[in-house]
């Protein structure tokens, strides 16, 4: 590996997994990891088109970076991240109908994910384009894994199934297990999001924001009526 | 026409002024431009090349997508079945004039797009603003239904409906009994309604609960026991999805369906169009000599 990739690249491929991961830590691309995670199968096509995504639009803004004018900075990023998720949906619905019929709005909305566009103006407009995709590849990796993580939950929890194969056997077909109904809906992605950002918070103190104000107790004799 | 030695000339000459613009300033007026028209020229290249090229797999899979609904629809599906083998063998289209309800040979089945022919001036009626509950403005002038046969007898009934819901218009099937009158299964290949709400319309537990349900509203006419039903008493479309659960107890309860929570406009949307393409605008008079069995000559 590292005869391969220098050190810049190892780096922002590795680290947005755990140390700088962009649902943990930035908290951004929430929106689609709500939508996408009650299935296995969703979650594992989102992934892949999210990083594919992210990797190619922020190689391309990168190789273009020193001819970009900035009045227009901004337009020509979605211009051409918008282009790749075409090329994606287009690509989805091709290969694999199905999921892209399940997935409906949401390849769409990766226009909209803030992780694709913060890379191209937080990493890829000052970089080089090889550095560039491996951020993009990284950051992909980074959502790719939590998504897979809250599916698992979902999937498992809210239908007794992993990629549509039964794992518990539901008491409609029989089985000893009721499954929870929740898990099926959107919040429930939050509650397992939050709990994974709670427990990498707990093994990486560091990631914990600092406390911006306390809140004060009322001191004696101040508030309140007299 | 552009041989190697023009062309090239012309390479050269571009390639002048791209260094010429390239060497601008990033925030001219002049490169603003160029890079905006040259970023737009490459992206709709990259785009379109993308939707041509993919056009014949995508319309194939829509194709076979279709197939699979009304294998569905008509309870026929086998799960890892080959669905095109399938499809011709038990499956069986058949073009019917909507305003006569007789079958129409001259038409190849096979062929017609239904939904083509409903945007095309020429093979389509424009509905009377009063008329359309379905909010669907135009409809072919004939429609391609499909049957279910068992030994020369028909099985199922599957008729092509489309409506308006919330942001979409829902494009499914109902399949009928040969009676013309009990609901086999609903469903809907084609929505862009809210996931999760109006989306729930694939649900199959809801989807579920059309079966037995009625779609015209039943009269003591002893005509009807004889099975000499006129257009005029097949009688008025009733079924409609209703708010909150249906309480199966209760007369009545055979023409309603448990409206899909949090998706009222949705529920309404299927309600409209389930009645619209049951009038007599739609496939009354196509059901109607369904039902007196031999009056749809074949």
């Amino acid at each position: 590996m590292s005869a391969v990739l220098n050190d810049e690249t190892k780096k922002v491929l590795v680290e947005p997994l755990v140390t700088n991961n962009p649902i943990t830590l930035q908290v951004l691309g929430i929106c689609s990891a709500l939508a996408v995670t009650s299935q296995m199968s969703t979650s594992l096509i989102m992934a892949l088109a999210l990083t594919l995504v992210t990797a190619f639009s922020s190689a391309a803004i990168s190789a273009i970076r020193n001819h970009i004018p900035s009045s227009i900075r901004i337009i020509v990023q979605m211009t051409i991240i918008a282009s790749l998720v075409i090329v994606v949906d287009q690509l989805l619905k091709a290969f694999a109908y199905d999921v892209s019929k399940q997935l409906s709005v949401f390849v769409g909305l990766i226009i909209t994910n803030c992780i694709v566009m913060g890379r191209a103006e937080g990493y890829a407009m000052k970089n080089p384009p090889l550095e560039s995709f491996m951020d993009g590849i990284g950051n992909g990796l980074g959502y790719s894994l939590i998504l897979i993580i809250v599916a698992f939950f979902r999937e498992t929890l809210g239908s007794g199934k992993l990629l549509g194969m039964e794992v518990f056997q539901l008491t409609k077909d029989g089985g000893w297990y009721d499954p929870n109904g929740l898990m099926l809906l959107p919040p429930s992605a939050f509650f397992i999001i939050g709990l994974i950002i709670w427990a990498v918070r707990q093994w990486k103190p560091e990631q914990a924001e600092k406390v911006e104000f306390k809140i004060m107790p009322i001191a004696h004799g101040e508030g309140g009526h007299h | 026409m552009l041989n190697k030695e023009t062309f090239n000339q012309y390479y050269e000459k571009f390639k002048i002024y791209r260094d010429k613009i390239l060497a601008l300033g990033n925030d001219s007026l002049e490169k603003t431009i160029a890079i905006a028209l040259s970023l737009c020229l490459v992206c709709a290249v990259l785009v379109s090349l993308a939707a041509v090229a993919l056009k014949p797999l995508q319309v194939n899979n829509k194709e076979l997508d279709m197939k699979q609904n009304i294998l569905d629809v008509a309870g026929l599906l086998e799960e890892g079945g080959d669905i095109d083998a399938a499809f011709a063998e038990k499956i069986e289209a058949k073009i019917v004039d909507l305003e006569s309800g007789d079958y129409v040979d001259s038409i190849n089945a096979s062929e017609y797009d239904q939904r083509k022919a409903a945007k095309d001036p020429a093979q389509s009626v424009t509905i009377p603003k009063e008329k359309d509950i379905a909010h669907i403005r135009f409809k072919a002038k004939y429609a391609k239904v499909f049957l279910v046969k068992e030994n020369g007898a028909i099985k199922s009934i599957i008729l092509p409906i489309n409506g308006y819901g919330l942001w979409s218009t829902l494009y499914g099937f109902l399949s009928l009994n040969p009676d013309g009158q009990t609901v086999q299964s609903i469903n809907f290949y084609d929505q862009a309604e809210t996931p999760g709400l109006g989306g729930e319309v694939v649900n199959p537990n809801w989807r579920a609960l059309w079966k037995g349900k009625k779609v015209y509203a039943e009269t003591d006419q002893p005509s009807m026991e004889k099975g000499l039903i006129t257009e005029a008493d097949i009688g008025e479309p009733a079924l409609s999805v209703v708010k909150g659960v249906v309480d199966n107890s209760k007369p009545g309860s055979q023409y309603q369906v448990d409206g899909l929570a949090g998706a009222t406009l949705t529920s309404t949307g299927v309600t409209n169009l389930i009645r619209y393409w049951t009038s007599k605008e739609g496939f009354a008079p196509y059901l109607s000599k369904v039902r007196t069995v031999k009056g749809a000559k074949s």
